[in-house]
């Protein structure tokens, strides 16, 4: 896998209306890393992991991958580099098949249909949903939905995954499958999540976001034990610390 | 579930039914779209008083039913809740053309009567043919195909969109008439409520339209539609199509339903 450093540097951003939801947000992620960007509702995190996949574009600031700049221009190197899993699946899922749907990203890339379809099933191998691949995705249960959307994103080959919370609505047993999955991958992770227990297993680092600003930035195991700043930015500690 | 929302959830079933193995999924898109235009073309381009010249049409889209081993239920169910359109469109005829004409020998029947049935009548035979494709290609796969046949892009792919949209809007509208039941909301909203209601509907449509358009994006959707499975024209594709026009051709020419009577009097006698 091809890796690069991800990096945001002094990211802006407002809504047509008027709501700031990104306010000079800079950091900096190593090829191949795990970060959670945790923070309450409406601190920007889905804002920020969009404007990281160029799906939006930025007021101030900017994101690199490597030495390439994410604008319009380099849309063809960020789409193939960067790979989002959204929050709800429903919003990526709309082939009338699971295979049809995890080729749909190779097959814009150019990928012959042939090829496409093996790539769509080595995806749906890895997540282990290989059994949907016939089933129309809008009769699948949340997690297996959730399971598709990511074999239609590593189906495309991306080096850096962006997740917005991978584990809303998920069973223990699917969450659990989940961690396992991305504990295994080497692609560079970047997960906007609530859930702090999975950031535990899953990733080696967290940004802590607050009013569109990244208020801290460490290990997990230190920056949970800051109970005033969780408290300030709508957190509590990790279940498996609370009593 | 409400009915809005089944009613999509039924309507949907078209692309369920595509994903299927039949022998009208197995022929490429492009062989039938041109041949689904040759029938529209042949069925539309009759006199309006044309009802018996059109019974031999009705062979196309009952072959492409059991080609594509579509269920008869399903198809009558969308039929029945596209019919009110047709009615409406042909209900003036009666009353505006009263003008006796004779349909078989001795019998006389006002002529917007004749009009009225021989329009209920193509809207059948042009409604099932169109439904039949769809569930036997594919709303993708027909896109691709009609791109392939030089479609503007822009055109296939708001037709694409369309087909997604309905559903979320649909799918929209089902939650919040089952919020507004959840909290007690019964019978037909008021004025006040529905205006507030459907604007609602429009922006949480439009929030979601927006979010499924990004993930496409994401997934490097540029407004070229591909095919999952490779549009392959084969021999098969060339036989349907020239078969089916030819027969559309004939039928178009020759009156049949007198041929075929001419046929069997002469037998007779
Ligand atoms: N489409 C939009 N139009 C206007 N404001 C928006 C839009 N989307 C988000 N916002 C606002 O921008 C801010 C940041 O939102 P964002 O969705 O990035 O937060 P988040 O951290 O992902 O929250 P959550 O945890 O609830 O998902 C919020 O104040 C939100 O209300
Ligand atoms: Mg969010």
């Amino acid at each position: 896998m091809n890796q690069q450093v991800v990096e945001a540097i002094g990211l802006s951003y407002a809504y047509p209306d008027g709501t700031t939801a990104l306010d000079g947000a800079s950091f900096r992620v190593a090829p191949g890393e795990s970060v959670a960007i945790v923070g309450g509702n409406g601190a920007g995190k889905s804002t920020l992991l969009l404007m990281m996949a160029g799906l939006l574009e930025a007021n101030a600031g900017e994101v690199r991958i490597g030495d390439v700049s994410v604008t319009p221009g380099s849309r063809d190197f960020v789409r193939r580099t960067i790979g989002f899993v959204f929050q709800d699946a429903d919003d990526q899922l709309f082939m009338p098949t699971v295979k049809e749907d995890v080729a749909f990203g190779p097959l814009n890339f150019g990928v012959p249909a042939e090829e496409a379809a093996s790539l769509a099933a080595t995806a749906l191998d890895v997540v282990g949903a290989s059994h949907l691949a016939e089933r129309p995705p809008y009769h699948l249960s949340g997690g297996e939905k959730r399971a598709v959307a990511l074999a239609g994103v590593i189906a495309m080959g991306p080096s850096v995954l962006l997740l917005d919370e991978p584990t809303a609505g998920l069973d223990p047993a699917a969450r659990r499958r989940l961690i396992k999955l991305l504990q295994a991958f080497e692609h560079t992770r970047i997960v906007a999540t609530h859930d702090l227990d999975f950031v535990l297993d899953v990733c080696a680092r967290v940004l802590v976001m607050e009013g569109g600003r990244i208020v801290a930035d460490g290990a997990p195991d230190a920056v949970f034990r800051d109970e005033p700043l969780l408290a300030r930015c709508h957190l509590e500690a990790p279940l498996r610390w609370q009593g | 579930m409400s009915r809005l929302e089944s009613a999509l959830a039924d309507l949907r079933l078209a692309d369920t039914l595509a994903a299927r193995d039949t022998g009208l999924s197995r022929l490429d898109p492009r062989a039938k779209i041109v041949t689904t235009l040759a029938f529209l073309a042949a069925v539309v381009s009759y006199e309006r008083h044309t009802v018996v010249a059109l019974l031999p049409f009705l062979l196309y889209p009952v072959a492409l039913v059991s080609m594509g081993e579509v269920p008869w239920r399903w198809l009558a169910r969308k039929l029945a809740l596209a019919a009110p359109f047709a009615v409406l469109m042909g209900i003036a005829n009666p009353v505006l053309d009263r003008a006796p004409l004779e349909v078989a020998h001795g019998v006389t029947m006002a002529g917007g009567w004749i009009s009225f049935g021989s329009i209920l009548l193509r809207f059948a035979l042009t409604v099932t043919a169109a439904l039949a494709v769809v569930a036997g290609t594919g709303m993708h796969a027909l896109c691709a195909g009609l791109a392939a046949l030089g479609t503007p892009r822009v055109f296939t792919a708001q037709l694409l969109f369309l087909w997604r949209y309905a559903f979320v809007l649909g799918g929209e509208g089902a939650r919040m008439a089952t919020a507004r039941e959840a909290r007690g909301g019964r019978g037909s909203p008021t004025l006040a409520v529905y205006g507030s209601l459907a604007g609602h509907l429009l922006l949480r449509a439009f929030e979601r339209a927006e979010r499924i358009h990004r993930a496409m994006l994401a997934r490097g959707f540029d407004g070229e539609i591909r095919p999952s499975r490779a549009l392959r024209w084969s021999s098969r594709d060339t036989v349907f199509v020239v078969g089916w026009v030819a027969f559309f051709v004939a039928a178009r020419a020759v009156y049949l339903p007198l041929l075929l009577g001419r046929l069997l009097t002469g037998l007779g006698g």
